[in-house]
């Protein structure tokens, strides 16, 4: 078995060095972006009743398109599982992979894979009961926790109960929805996943108002779109493109006052929707790159509410995920 | 008075009965309900004891099963808010308004919304071939054959992947989803393996030992390896060894996948019926001078059919659900569209995931109820022959 697992990590690391280094043209002659996706995280890539894909990360792979083919529906969204999203993108059958995936060393390194950087700040943190009085996840001595087999987050969580030297009972379910059932039945005091899943696990409960997610995030779980190594100038267009979403909400500029922007004579605006310079040129696109983004998606602020901010269901704060000069660390470079 | 005299006054008194008696009506406790009861629930000892452990699994499952579906069931809303407990002060069952708006994605998945009548033409299509080819009294069934098997497979292909030259926009098939996908993976491995696994069958009986040799090969290999693991070795790693031009489409590769292995299943079925029928029969058929083909043509496969249809709509229910496995590699079945929509924050109730899995559960149930019940009928109507 380890051998086959060695022969196995040889055939993929081969493939993905002959994985096509021109993927930008690629996708131009496709006329169509393959976006590996999640399919069922709500907020971050979910179907809608229309079958129309919605989420966070669906809209960053809408933005790749509008950027490079200057139409947000020219998407081919790939639902892939967690296990399955790495050999996707190693193989050529998606071009980018945005799937609510944790940016870690071994991850970056090891697979032949590079993150592009961070379009949602997550971490991990507790849902108990308000009736249990509990204000801070220090305090869950002895508690039963519920809690996924098998996850980074069965790990975490005893780490941290290690780290601090308190005691663990853990109850462990194989998926998400049996461990909220059993949460919810009382079976535990505790709840823990990603904040982010937290938000939408919490409306499930039998009275979410009798609910409260703690304050401490016990694990950092920055997630991140994912190229393959070996095309940098795709590497740049997905990484511009979360600077462009990021650049365009620190500039005050959303799709609904695109058109004073066009018009601006702020240098700064101005780099941005490429009446100045020719930014987009040196990425390999045109000059009105960030534009098509904005216009046709929106700005990352934009995005993140209407997908999990306060004009969705979720209604997660913002958090880290606001921008660097609004006290979170969300920080694009200057195009310029 | 003489002896004779004496006697034949005796015969003309003696009353002989010229007609029947009525019947009279049988005992109470043996007709009716009654006797319904008596003879099907409660004849021995153990039959009372079987029928009120029955009696008490009813009670103890159906009145909630009710209450759940029906009685507590919310019927109307348009979002989370009308199935709350917390919001309608009452016990909450079904959340029926969450399945209304759902249900154009539980049919079509994500296939776009202007092209859906592509998907309902497939449907009634469908649904014609089958009632012409399964209703006995349809008028010319030879051409229904030949719509099913020829014209059917075509014209849906083009269809529901589209042709732009004859202004039929072409959907991809990622977009496919929901009961669509369900339908098309089952009947494909439903019309391909009957055929195949027939010729699979024969092949492994055959006295030709290279063809006898493949036969066992491939029976042997595709049952010895689990249905997950097939669709993921042509889902996840074949993109991996040909390039991506060559790699054929995601559905495609699931599809045979499915086939192949629904072919092993069924080649052992029918050689079991092949194996049941008497030598005799062979022989008799070489005797009259029968070729190979026609032998098995007109006498053997026409008798190992028929013995065989429990063991053969037995594989086809287990592959109807099989189709669910799909799910593996990214494909949006029935149920999987279910998982995803009960996700919905929209809809996120501590019911919602329950009201879905029971429409997946009725939705599978009346599929292979009702070709269980057709399979009945079927045997009953062969089985007049063997009755003398």
């Amino acid at each position: 078995m380890k051998r086959f697992a060695t022969i196995l990590a040889l055939v993929v690391a081969v493939a993905a060095q002959n994985a096509s280094a021109q993927t930008l043209k690629a996708v131009k002659d496709r006329g169509m972006l393959n976006c590996g996706a999640n399919g069922t995280l709500a907020g971050f890539g979910l179907p809608d009743a229309q079958g129309k894909w919605t989420g966070l990360d669906v809209d960053f792979c809408r933005a790749i398109a509008a950027a490079v083919l200057n139409d947000a529906e020219k998407v081919k969204f790939v639902p892939l599982s967690a296990k399955d999203r790495f050999t996707a993108l190693q193989s050529g059958e998606v071009d980018v992979l945005v799937r609510n995936t944790t940016w870690t060393s071994s991850r970056d390194t090891s697979l032949g894979l590079n993150f592009t950087g961070v379009n949602y700040y997550d971490g991990q943190g507790f849902m108990v009961r308000k009736a249990l009085k509990v204000n801070s996840a220090l305090e869950l001595n002895g508690a039963a926790i519920c809690v996924q087999q098998g996850t980074t987050t069965e790990l975490n969580l005893a780490d941290y109960f290690g780290a601090n030297k308190m005691q663990l009972k853990t109850v462990t379910f194989a998926t998400a929805n049996e461990a909220v059932k059993a949460y919810d039945a009382g079976r535990c005091d505790a709840y823990t996943t990603d904040a982010s899943a937290l938000y939408a696990e919490r409306l499930r409960v039998t009275n979410p108002n009798d609910h409260i997610i703690l304050p401490e995030i016990i694990s950092k779980e920055p997630l991140g779109p994912v190229v393959r190594h070996g095309d940098d100038q795709w590497f740049d267009i997905v990484k511009w493109t979360l600077f462009a979403m990021l650049g365009a909400e620190e500039l005050n500029i959303s799709s609904k006052t695109l058109d004073e922007a066009l018009k601006s004579t702020n240098p700064e605006i101005m780099r941005f929707v490429g009446t100045e310079g020719n930014y987009g040129e040196q990425l390999g696109l045109t000059k009105d790159w960030a534009v098509r983004i904005v216009k046709l998606v929106g700005n990352y602020g934009e995005s993140f509410e209407r997908n999990v901010g306060q004009g969705s269901p979720l209604k997660i704060e913002r958090g880290l995920n606001k921008l660097w000069n609004k006290g979170g660390i969300q920080y694009a470079p200057p195009i310029r | 008075m003489t002896m004779a005299e004496g006697d034949l006054a005796v015969a003309e008194l003696a009353f002989v009965r010229r007609t029947n008696i009525a019947p009279r009506p049988p005992p109470a406790a043996m007709t009716g309900a009654v006797g319904w009861l008596r003879e099907n629930l409660l004849s021995t000892p153990f039959n009372v004891g079987l029928t009120i452990v029955i009696v008490l699994l009813l009670a103890w499952a159906v009145p909630e099963l009710v209450k759940f579906l029906l009685i507590d069931a919310v019927w109307s809303g348009t979002d989370r808010d009308a199935c709350l407990e917390s919001v309608q002060h009452r016990e909450i069952g079904a959340c029926w308004p969450f399945v209304w708006e759902r249900l154009p994605y539980f049919i079509y998945g994500s296939y776009p919304i202007p092209q859906r009548w592509r998907v309902d033409v497939f449907l009634a299509m469908l649904a014609i071939g089958v009632v012409w080819l399964l209703w006995l009294n349809a008028p010319r069934r030879d051409l229904g054959a030949i719509y099913f098997f020829v014209i059917l497979p075509i014209a849906s292909f083009i269809l529901l992947t589209g042709w732009a030259a004859i202004g039929l926009q072409p959907v991809d098939t990622v977009l496919w989803g929901g009961v669509l996908v369900t339908i098309v993976v089952a009947s494909v491995g439903i019309v391909v393996s009957l055929p195949i696994g027939i010729l699979l069958a024969l092949g492994r009986r055959s006295h030709m030992p290279a063809v006898r040799t493949l036969s066992v090969i491939f029976i042997e290999f595709v049952r010895g390896v689990p249905l997950v693991t097939v669709l993921f070795m042509a889902g996840v790693m074949l993109p991996l060894f040909v390039p991506e031009q060559l790699s054929p489409d995601k559905l495609v590769r699931a599809l045979i996948g499915i086939a192949i292995f629904a072919s092993a299943y069924m080649a052992e079925v029918v050689r079991a019926g092949l194996q049941a029928i008497p030598k005799g029969q062979y022989e008799g058929a070489m005797a009259v001078g029968l070729r190979y083909w026609q032998m098995m043509r007109l006498i053997i496969l026409p008798q190992a059919l028929k013995v065989t249809i429990p063991n053969i709509v037995n594989t086809y229910i287990g592959l109807f659900k099989d189709t669910t496995l799909v799910f593996i590699v990214g494909i949006f079945d029935l149920l999987r569209t279910i998982e995803v929509a009960r996700i919905d924050p929209k809809w996120a109730t501590p019911v919602t995931s329950t009201t879905g899995y029971a429409v997946a559960a009725i939705f599978y149930l009346v599929f292979c109820y009702g070709m269980s019940r057709y399979a009945r009928a079927m045997e009953a109507r062969l089985a007049k022959s063997d009755r003398r």
